[in-house]
């Protein structure tokens, strides 16, 4: 950046070339100053509180360290919890079920929340009230509500079992959403799919209001068909929301953990048993400090690997 | 509106299609208000009531659930509760006519005491280091600028357990177990990279002009900061703090694992209600509406921000 015409640019030269002491006497802090000084502190923070911690995962998996007995000797294992988590029949089976869970809760909260802010976005009377009241589930306590599920997922007294059976006939304690092998894996599903929907459906709405009505008018004059228009404008032009809302909820219900808790904590036997879950048994209750490390390094790898791959394919989209 | 009066545009909707459209919303709002409309009702319900099949919509509405959730009670014999004074407030009354006597105040209230200060406490350290990262990114040429802002939200995708392994073993080694102290520092260190980048956005929509108008007049950098920009991004400020807030408030994991007792917050001590032969959940539900109804005026008063807290300033209208 050459460009000096600017008096900001300028004041930023002055006050690089500008010793900090002498830019202290002659008008307060330099910017270069006040910029770290203001920077700090937050990278310090993080560097204590996430960095530091990390950084001693990674070197609690190369060891049998467990943290209910802090003073027995620490040895060194190496590779062998990796290895073991990575060939653990246990673990590919947490990790299904994680699939499982973020595959069908994006795939149904994407549909859902699409159509949704198609919906609102006809701007029917009334729709700003309308989506608020939509929004709300989703900036409450994913533990607190997921709590109060369990109380509606009950299979006798419960509201979800008797709304279910009032209309599909039947006994309203002949299933158990939380007690069935096969039903629990949706009970999560469900509830997640509450709580969020109205997050995809929110960036969705964006999306379509970031389309210029030029474009419409263009594709109606050259008598496009609804459908058309429909794949060829509004899907292609919000396919960047879409994707942006899709790797924020993947992110997080990769990672979930709260509301599974709360609703199943990992039952009935391991048929909900998300990733999480597994990692809290194995540190938390286990006490294999060293297993857990190592199984978290991987977690966070997959994340982290997983949603650079994503936010490039994210970019190219948005070029287009 | 011109549009409107061409009946086929593609751009204004027909009459017909928009009612159509509002009706599938407010039918999809209202199912997703039925959860929240039955915690309400369940706080206000007899316990008895609660439980009872079919589901009772209409039924006599009771406090005991908010005096449960309170207070903590013994059963009494009626001899004993005759020697008595007369009860005080509608909790003792209440408890009486079941053979209770108010033993004294529930865990319930330090639990959200707890919740108010860890919250309180995190959202003013995260905003007020946030504001000071985000000034600093946003108005000077900072080496590894990006690197350094990818890495601040990147401490975000880290699954919550993940974290709280060596965060356990660390506030062990530094006393800060189960203190407000270890979690307010905890939940600044989650939430900061969220207000950083929520208010680099909002900073960065203040022209710069302002502040060099300022700096001609002799004001120091510092002085523009607090004098200028701060007043320009009061808004911003206050809507991410209300999202810090939210999030700490709303946090159970790291508050389920690292807490038991004296800083143990509202999230993770909810479920654990439970009265006699088995969960109380009119106490439970009352509990719930009291740690909710915050929140629910928060997201009214934060709506048109919302979109931009929830994607961390990715997408801004």
């Amino acid at each position: 950046m050459n460009d000096l015409s600017t008096p900001s640019q300028l004041a930023l030269r002055a006050a690089a070339a500008t010793p900090i002491g002498v830019a202290r006497r002659v008008r307060g802090l330099s910017d270069r100053a006040i910029a770290w000084l203001f920077i700090t502190p937050t990278i310090l923070l993080l560097l204590a509180i996430n960095i530091f911690p990390l950084v001693w995962t990674v070197y609690l998996s190369f060891t049998n360290y467990r943290a209910n007995r802090p003073n027995a000797p620490v040895n060194w294992v190496g590779l062998d919890w990796y290895r073991r988590i990575l060939t653990d029949p246990d673990v590919w089976a947490a990790m299904q079920v994680t699939a499982h869970f973020v595959i069908w809760t994006i795939v149904i909260e994407t549909l859902l929340g699409f159509a949704l802010a198609m919906l609102i976005d006809k701007k029917f009377r009334g729709h700003g009230m309308w989506t608020t009241i939509i929004l709300l589930p989703m900036m409450l306590s994913p533990a607190v509500v997921g709590n109060f599920w369990t109380f509606l997922y009950q299979p006798q007294i419960g509201l979800f079992n008797y709304v279910v059976t009032f209309f599909t006939g039947g006994d309203p304690s002949s299933f158990q959403m939380l007690g069935d092998v096969t039903l629990s894996p949706w009970a999560i599903i469900i509830v997640d799919v509450w709580m969020w929907t109205p997050y995809v459906m929110l960036i969705c709405l964006a999306g379509l209001r970031s389309i210029p009505d030029y474009i419409y008018e263009a594709a109606e004059v050259d008598r496009a068909s609804a459908w058309r228009r429909f794949w060829s404008i509004t899907v292609p032009m919000a396919l960047p929301f879409i994707m942006l809302a899709v790797l924020f909820r993947g992110i997080e219900n990769f990672k979930m953990f709260d509301m599974v808790n709360l609703l199943t904590g990992g039952g009935p036997g391991s048929t909900t048993e998300v990733a999480s879950i597994t990692l809290k048994r194995a540190a938390f209750e286990s006490w294999r400090t060293g297993y857990s490390s190592a199984f978290a390094v991987i977690l966070f790898v997959s994340v982290f690997g997983l949603a650079n791959i994503y936010v490039k394919a994210l970019n190219r989209v948005k070029q287009r | 509106m011109s549009a409107a009066n061409t009946a086929h545009s593609v751009v204004e909707p027909t009459p017909a299609g928009r009612r159509f459209a509002g009706a599938i919303v407010i039918l999809y709002a209202v199912i997703t208000m039925i959860p929240l409309l039955w915690i309400g009702l369940t706080s206000l319900k007899s316990p008895q009531d609660s439980i009872s099949y079919p589901p009772k919509l209409v039924f006599t509405p009771t406090v005991e659930g908010y005096c449960n959730l309170f207070t903590t009670r013994t059963r009494q014999t009626p001899e004993f509760i005759q020697s008595l004074g007369p009860p005080q407030g509608m909790c003792e009354e209440e408890a009486r006519s079941r053979n209770m006597v108010i033993a004294g105040p529930s865990n319930y209230i330090p639990r959200f005491v707890n919740s108010l200060i860890i919250a309180f406490g995190s959202t003013v350290l995260a905003v007020g280091l946030g504001t000071l990262a985000a000034y600093g990114f946003s108005r000077f040429r900072v080496p590894l600028k990006d690197d350094l802002l990818f890495f601040i939200l990147s401490t975000r995708m880290m699954p919550p357990i993940a974290v709280a392994i060596p965060i356990y073993l660390m506030y062990r080694e530094l006393g800060l177990s189960d203190t407000r102290l270890g979690m307010i520092l905890l939940y600044t260190s989650v939430n900061v990279s969220l207000a950083v980048w929520l208010l680099k956005g909002f900073i960065d929509e203040i022209p710069r002009e302002y502040e060099e108008a300022a700096l001609i007049d002799g004001y120091t950098r510092f002085q523009a900061f607090v004098k200028v920009v701060l007043p320009q991004a009061a808004t911003g400020i206050a809507a991410t703090a209300i999202f810090c807030l939210i999030f700490a408030w709303n946090e159970y994991a790291f508050a389920v694992l690292l807490t038991s007792g004296t800083a143990q917050t509202a999230p993770p001590f909810i479920p654990i209600i439970i009265g006699e032969g088995g969960q109380d959940w009119p106490a439970v539900a009352a509990g719930t509406t009291i740690f909710l109804v915050p929140i629910l005026v928060f997201t009214i008063l934060l709506r048109r921000h919302l979109l931009r807290g929830i994607t961390f300033g990715a997408v801004r209208k």
